[in-house]
């Protein structure tokens, strides 16, 4: 079994000899003696590098490998070929800031040294002077390297391993981060994404308000982040807010204004306030806040306290630090015995109940919205981790924009990053140690798991792909993009400032991680839009100017929602009564039902899947069991024993792709000869379909990452069967052609 | 086929909760159902579920019941009873009054208090067993609970009859649904529908072999079996090494268990490795051997050239295989054997495989524990054996194709473990096997003329439901190919509904084609006069079977992936009942929509051409061909 629970030190490795001796090689190799390098990037810097070094492939039984120069720079650790590359063609999708023999530090997840064939976690604080022979690098990405150290010399050896874990794992200041020595060099011309709506700027906000007809006012008191160094330099509030309520508790407990569902509810979200003091104060600012969340809109309002109801911050990082385990695999061995009791070892990390637990959580709020029409406000502590992760599902689920890709992006820009989530501290980008403070936690990669599965339920209703979804999870930890790195908006903009060479022209420019073409071109992009998706054309001009028909459709549903409180709802004279309640403790959750939370929303899921399917209508995901599945993409591309050759989802896509283009051949053919009517038939396609190699039969299921020339066409067979299922009931051991009954009831 | 009637249109609606659940009807037991506003119209949003299969068949006989209701009958049909005012206890809709009938092939209830109505149609063939649940109660109801082979069970309450003489409409079903032990005929021998096409003329066993380039130098095909008295479970024609004599054929029989002697089942068009089936061999405690069978390995390893070595893969535990010994079976001995390999793929035995589909229904049906979902699935180790016997599919498959090596394949009576073995490996060696009429002629190959034992393994029609020779022997196999599917989307061209209506009608006793347990049964039964194939249906309405995203690539061997992390619960077939899950294919929608749209764009683009080229004396320009000249994206991006 793979042991797990943090230390991850294993006891009984099996030994990593390599049958090459060192001798060999010398005598091999001539000594071509040429310092090696990656391409650098602007501004990066070699801190050392050491070879030969033992590249092994991740292929455990033969134990090869290959030779190569390892270096650690301010960047990346990287791994040079001695070999001249192969073609260059498997290559299908190149990062263009780092190869497949290269880890951003950001990257490194935990590094082993094998010391007499025991693997031992190396730490930051308590660096051996010994190097060992073999050093395992686990990644964030999951990617798995292990480097033998025994054919370099001493000397050099000793500087790599310990370059390479001061560099990972000790803690840094902000200002060491990549991104700052890379952006210095970056022309300013370079673009940021110009059509991902950025959320910066006051009339962003104004046009989202006005987009989702909104009716609530923009604060823009906190430009100079006077206000609050932990909300969004502008945001939108209800607007019988007062000026002296704005400032009263520094923005904590205000309700921000997320999103309004086209029925004229909207959802909101806030911090929590401390617990209440004797004399009422707050109590009070509570009670004009959630009157003015519910009066502006002369609706209802549900409160959702989301910490008492969804996991802790804490809980999410434990379960996926045991989670990821099972996908860092060092070699074929770990993999078969993993395999046996691969669905409970799942289950038992409970990464996958979290997901389903914020997915149910959405789909409440949904209903909220898009059943009873009441307004909602979540909440929790600090309001930037499980509420963006709501919120953003919430919007996904009801408003098809942001099932674009832009649309989406822009989404991640309001609730996430204008939003202040604290990435720098969840990721723990700066390997900080202090646990108290700073509980890293991967809240983020959970929201995207969570998008992941309502794509792959629903794939026709998204612009883009899962390949998309993936490298995004990835860009996460590349430390160029200031998407990222900071923990507010006020941190972004005041590190930038700072940080700029020429302060008269303005803060440092660092790429928006949505200006893909920092790291893939435009061939590369392609993979991120689904060729599946069922776009309408124009959809959203045609939506604001005519009445949308959906709505008389979904209004029409269950109508008694208007006529009479549903038995959960929360109106008027309620929150009276919650009021009360506020006087004698903090706002706890009151939807809770005796009954299990699918039971509360089963009538809603049944009444939407009556209803004719529409890709661009309200969402919802299914979330019984066998319905929410793992990210085989994110999780299994780099295990060389589960790579389908030929086979996997890409095969679909490239069929896809091909009618794809055949199509709009056609419909382009029509075109030029004038005789295309533009009327309403005319289904938009995607823009540019994906021109894939054609050979799919080369392709494995790890397209498009781990290029497939690495993969032999051997098929991978289990080692050891009867290891996986022993069997020793009486049944097993009985004859095929038994006489004798047995009663099996 | 006509495209707009069948509510094919690809999503364009989501089924709703009681129609999902009126759909316990099997998605193709209404397939042929011909032409029916009834039943199909009641439930017009499930439609998308199950493609209305129609049949240009003979007009069926309408029943009349309560003078609105019709239910159209197949031909032969015949209602044996109708019980007014039953109560179906429905596990996901609760109880739900209606009326329910009974006939010699279905049971139809139809509920009467709710919109749109619930429909409840299966073949009898599927109940494997009814329990009447206690006595008549106080208020006098009779609860009866019918459990199928298809993963459901079914709860029906009703009032006693006040007349105690009369047997009551459960008492009628107990008799049909298991007419072999009430010594009725099996609906199959009634039904006499005639399609376009006849499945019976699918597989020519020496069609195939020629297919194969049999004979040849090395192999012949002996007719010692002509009157099935080698072998009783085995077909007339069998394809054996050119150097070993019928005489010695006879001998060899004698030494393999139930007389199944080593036969040829493929044979690789290049290198000439082929594959071969048997039983185990008789050598017992004492390690018996025999000469001519011996000399027919070796015979089998010499007419391969390009190796020296043959290998044997035993599907049992090598434990079983021991066990085997005590009652005059076991294992080739390396000793008996030169340059032979065993190979024991643990595959456990149709026991253990009917304990954990058992184990599995209790997971799925009605209810999923949601929160312990993998760990209850893992508990039931289907997918681990699913896993077991692809990877020895897969072992099989490699020697055959990377090793260039002949193997024989068995297990202990060579009719279970061997079948799913030797057809999986065929399918991932022969991209043939991978085509409708292919696959159709693996299955009358591998399965049904080498003597799978349907009969048994099923219990068609035979109410003893705790017989220990029940398995789901042939639903694994199912399973594992649509685990192959779901790893090569495009690499079958079939799809996943050619599978469903495959295993309803292993249980409906419909067709003839899984009735019987050896071809010698199905030639006395006359079977191919009597009853009609599953094939006749299935290549009658080829178009609802295929695959649109099926690739032919012929010379394509599939290496699937065997993890159990790769392995999937076929839940549109195990959990279909539960309207919750909602079998969905938007992939294979959204792709049929743009086959139509092509298909329009074309037409139109044509029709263009055409006129183009009446006009061409003017027009010097000239269009391309109308539908192939494709250039690449970006030139008009």
């Amino acid at each position: 079994m793979l042991s797990l629970g943090g230390g991850g030190a294993k006891s009984s490795k099996p030994s990593f000899v390599s049958y090459i001796t060192p001798e060999e090689i010398k005598s091999e190799k001539e000594p071509p003696k040429k310092e090696r390098h990656p391409n650098l990037l602007p501004g990066e810097v070699v801190f050392c590098s050491a070879d030969p070094i033992l590249k092994h492939t991740q292929d455990d039984v033969s134990q090869r490998g290959i030779f190569g120069t390892l270096l650690c720079t301010n960047f990346r650790v990287s791994f040079v070929s001695d070999e001249t590359p192969l073609e260059e063609t498997a290559q299908h999708f190149k990062n263009k800031l780092y190869g497949e023999n290269d880890i951003p530090l950001m990257c490194v997840d935990h590094i082993y040294g094998v010391y007499d064939e025991k693997r031992k976690m190396i730490t930051g604080g308590m660096l051996k002077n010994k190097y060992p022979s073999k050093m395992i690098i686990h990644c964030k990405d999951l990617r798995v390297f292990q480097f033998c150290l025994t054919f370099t010399k001493e000397e050099d050896a000793r500087k790599i391993f310990h370059g390479i874990a001061h560099h990972c794992l000790e803690p840094k200041s902000l200002k060491c981060v990549f991104a700052f020595s890379y952006a210095v060099s970056r022309s300013p011309e370079m673009q940021r994404s110009q059509r991902t709506v950025m959320f910066d700027s006051k009339e962003d906000w104004a046009q989202e308000m006005k987009r989702t007809k909104g009716n609530c006012r923009i604060v823009t008191e906190n430009e100079g982040f006077k206000l609050s160094t932990r909300l969004p330099k502008y945001f939108i509030i209800p607007s019988s807010v007062t000026d002296e309520d704005l400032f009263k508790f520094q923005g904590k407990g205000l309700p921000i204004w997320c999103w309004s569902h086209h029925s004229g509810c909207a959802l909101f979200k806030a911090s929590t306030l401390p617990v209440p003091q004797e004399d009422g104060v707050i109590q009070r600012y509570m009670e004009r806040m959630l009157d003015a969340a519910a009066q502006t809109h002369l609706y209802s309002l549900k409160i959702e306290d989301l910490s008492e109801t969804l996991p802790t911050v804490q809980d999410i990082q434990q379960s996926y630090a045991k989670f990821k385990q099972f996908f860092l695999i060092d070699n074929s061995t770990d993999f078969w015995v993993s395999d046996v009791k691969w669905f409970s070892s799942v289950e038992n990390t409970g990464w996958m109940d979290i997901i389903r637990k914020c997915l149910q959580k959405a789909v409440e709020v949904v209903e909220c919205l898009e059943k009873e029409n009441t307004n909602i406000l979540i909440m929790e502590e600090e309001g930037t981790d499980l509420c963006c992760v709501i919120s953003s599902l919430v919007q996904i689920m009801l408003d098809p924009h942001y099932r674009t890709l832009t649309g989406f992006q822009g989404l991640v820009q309001k609730e996430w990053v204008a939003g202040c989530h604290a990435f720098l501290d969840r990721c723990n980008h700066l390997c900080q140690k202090d646990k108290e403070c700073q509980s890293p936690s991967p809240i983020f990669l959970l929201f995207l798991e969570c998008v992941w599965q309502l794509v792959q339920q629903h794939s026709p209703a998204f612009q883009f792909s899962e390949t998309y979804l993936t490298v995004l999870s990835d860009s996460v930890h590349v430390p160029v993009f200031s998407t990222f790195l900071f923990n507010s908006a006020y941190q972004r903009e005041s590190t930038l400032k700072a940080e700029s060479q020429h302060p008269q022209r303005g803060p440092l420019n660092c790429p928006a991680v949505w200006d893909w073409s920092v790291q893939f071109d435009c061939k590369a992009q392609e993979l991120f839009l689904n060729p599946l998706y069922a776009d309408k054309l124009k959809q959203d001009k045609v939506l604001r100017k005519v009445p949308r028909p959906k709505h008389q459709r979904q209004l029409s549903l269950p109508s008694s929602a208007f006529k009479t409180p549903p038995k959960k709802g929360f109106f008027k004279d309620e929150t009276e009564s919650l009021k009360k309640m506020l006087r004698v403790k903090r706002i706890s959750r009151w939807m809770a039902s005796p009954d299990s939370p699918a039971a509360n929303t089963r009538e809603f899921y049944e009444a939407w899947q009556r209803r004719p399917l529409d890709h661009h209508g309200l969402l919802l995901p299914w979330l019984d069991g066998p319905a929410v599945r793992l990210w085989m993409q994110r999780y299994l591309r780099w295990i060389p024993e589960v790579q389908i050759l030929g086979g996997g989802p890409v095969a679909v896509t490239n069929k896809m792709a091909e009618l794809l283009v055949q199509v709009q051949e056609l419909r382009k053919k029509l075109d030029l000869k004038g005789c295309l009517q533009p009327e309403a038939e005319r289904v938009q396609l995607q823009p540019r379909p994906l021109a894939l190699a054609r050979n799919s039969l080369r392709l494995s299921s790890a397209f498009p990452f781990a290029s497939s020339r690495n993969w032999t066409f051997k098929p991978v067979i289990p080692t050891s069967l009867l290891q996986s299922l022993m069997l020793t009931d009486k049944l097993a051991s009985q004859e095929d052609e038994t006489t004798e009954v047995i009663s099996l009831v | 086929m006509d495209p707009g009637s069948n509510g094919e249109s690809p999503g364009s609606r989501q089924p709703s909760l009681d129609s999902l659940c009126s759909s316990s009807t099997s998605r193709s037991d209404r397939s042929f159902q011909t032409k029916g506003p009834s039943i199909s119209s009641e439930q017009n949003s499930n439609s998308d579920l199950s493609p209305q299969l129609r049949v240009k068949g003979k007009p069926a006989k309408t029943f009349r019941d309560s003078g609105k209701d019709d239910v159209e009958l197949l031909p032969k049909e015949v209602v044996q009873d109708v019980g007014k005012d039953v109560t179906y206890i429905c596990p996901f809709l609760g109880a739900l009054r209606g009326t329910l009938t009974v006939t010699n092939y279905r049971l139809l209830f139809r509920g009467i208090n709710r919109e749109p109505g619930v429909v409840l149609d299966l073949p009898l063939g599927v109940i494997s067993r009814v329990d009447k649940i206690g006595g008549a109660s106080s208020r006098g109801d009779v609860s009866y609970h019918l459990f199928c082979k298809d993963m459901r069970n079914l709860r029906f309450v009703h009032k006693q009859p006040d007349d105690s003489l009369k047997k009551s409409v459960f008492e009628v079903l107990t008799k049909f649904a298991f007419p072999v032990s009430n010594n009725l005929s099996l609906f199959a021998f009634e039904y006499n529908q005639v399609f376009p096409e006849n499945g019976w003329k699918v597989y020519d066993p020496l069609a195939e072999y020629r297919r194969q380039g049999l004979p040849n130098e090395s192999w012949r095909i002996s007719k010692v079996n002509d009157h099935y008295e080698l072998c009783d479970s085995y077909p007339a024609a069998l394809v054996v090494p050119v150097t070993i004599t019928d005489d010695e054929l006879r001998r060899v029989a004698a030494f393999r268990a139930k007389g199944r002697i080593p036969v040829l089942s493929w044979l690789h068009p290049e290198s000439q490795a082929a594959v071969v089936r048997c039983s185990q061999p008789m050598s017992g405690v004492s390690g018996k051997r025999c000469k001519e069978d011996e000399k027919l390995l070796q015979a089998i390893m010499d007419a391969n050239a390009q190796s020296h070595k043959i290998f044997i893969f035993d599907a049992r535990p090598s434990v079983n295989a021991a066990a085997n010994k005590m009652k005059g079976g076991g294992c080739e001995s390396e000793d008996a054997y030169q340059n032979a390999e065993l190979v024991f793929l643990d595959i456990h035995n149709i026991h253990v495989m009917r304990e954990s589909l058992r184990k599995l229904k209790e997971v799925v049906y009605p209810n999923i524990e949601e929160s312990h979902w993998l760990s209850n699935l893992e508990s039931t180790h289907w997918l681990e054996h699913i896993k077991l016997i692809l990877a020895g599919a897969l072992r099989i498959a490699d020697k055959v194709e990377s090793g260039k090596t002949s193997v024989v394949v068995h297990c202990s009576d060579g009719w279970d473990r061997t079948a799913q073995l030797t057809s999986l490996s065929l399918i991932m060696l022969d991209s043939h096997y991978r085509t409708v009429t292919g696959f159709q002629k693996l299955i009358e190959k591998e399965w049904i003329s080498f003597g799978h034992r349907f009969q048994q393994r099923v219990g068609h029609g035979d109410q003893n439901h705790t017989d220990a020779d029940r398995s789901p022997i042939f639903l694994q196999f199912i399973d594992c190919v649509w685990q192959m599917t779901q790893q090569f989307p495009a690499a079958f061209e079939f799809n996943e509904y050619f599978l469903i209506t495959l295993l309803d009608q292993l249980y409906s006793c419909l067709f003839g084609t899984f009735l019987c347990n050896s071809e010698q049964q199905r030639v006395k039964e006359e079977l191919v006069k009597r009853t009609v194939s599953v094939w006749s249906l299935v290549n009658s309405q080829l178009e609802e079977f295929v695959n649109p995203l099926y690739v032919h690539y012929p010379a394509h061997v599939l290496l699937p992936s065997v993890s159990i992390r790769h392995l999937q619960l076929w839940v549109s077939y195990y959990i279909r009942w539960n309207p919750r899950m909602r079998p969905q294919e938007p992939v294979h929608q959204r792709y049929k929509e743009l086959l139509a749209k092509r298909a329009e764009l074309q037409k139109r683009v044509e029709e263009l051409q055409r006129e183009v080229a009446n006009r061409a004396s003017t027009s010097s320009e000239r269009a391309g061909s109308p539908t192939r000249s494709i250039t690449p994206v970006q030139t008009f991006v």
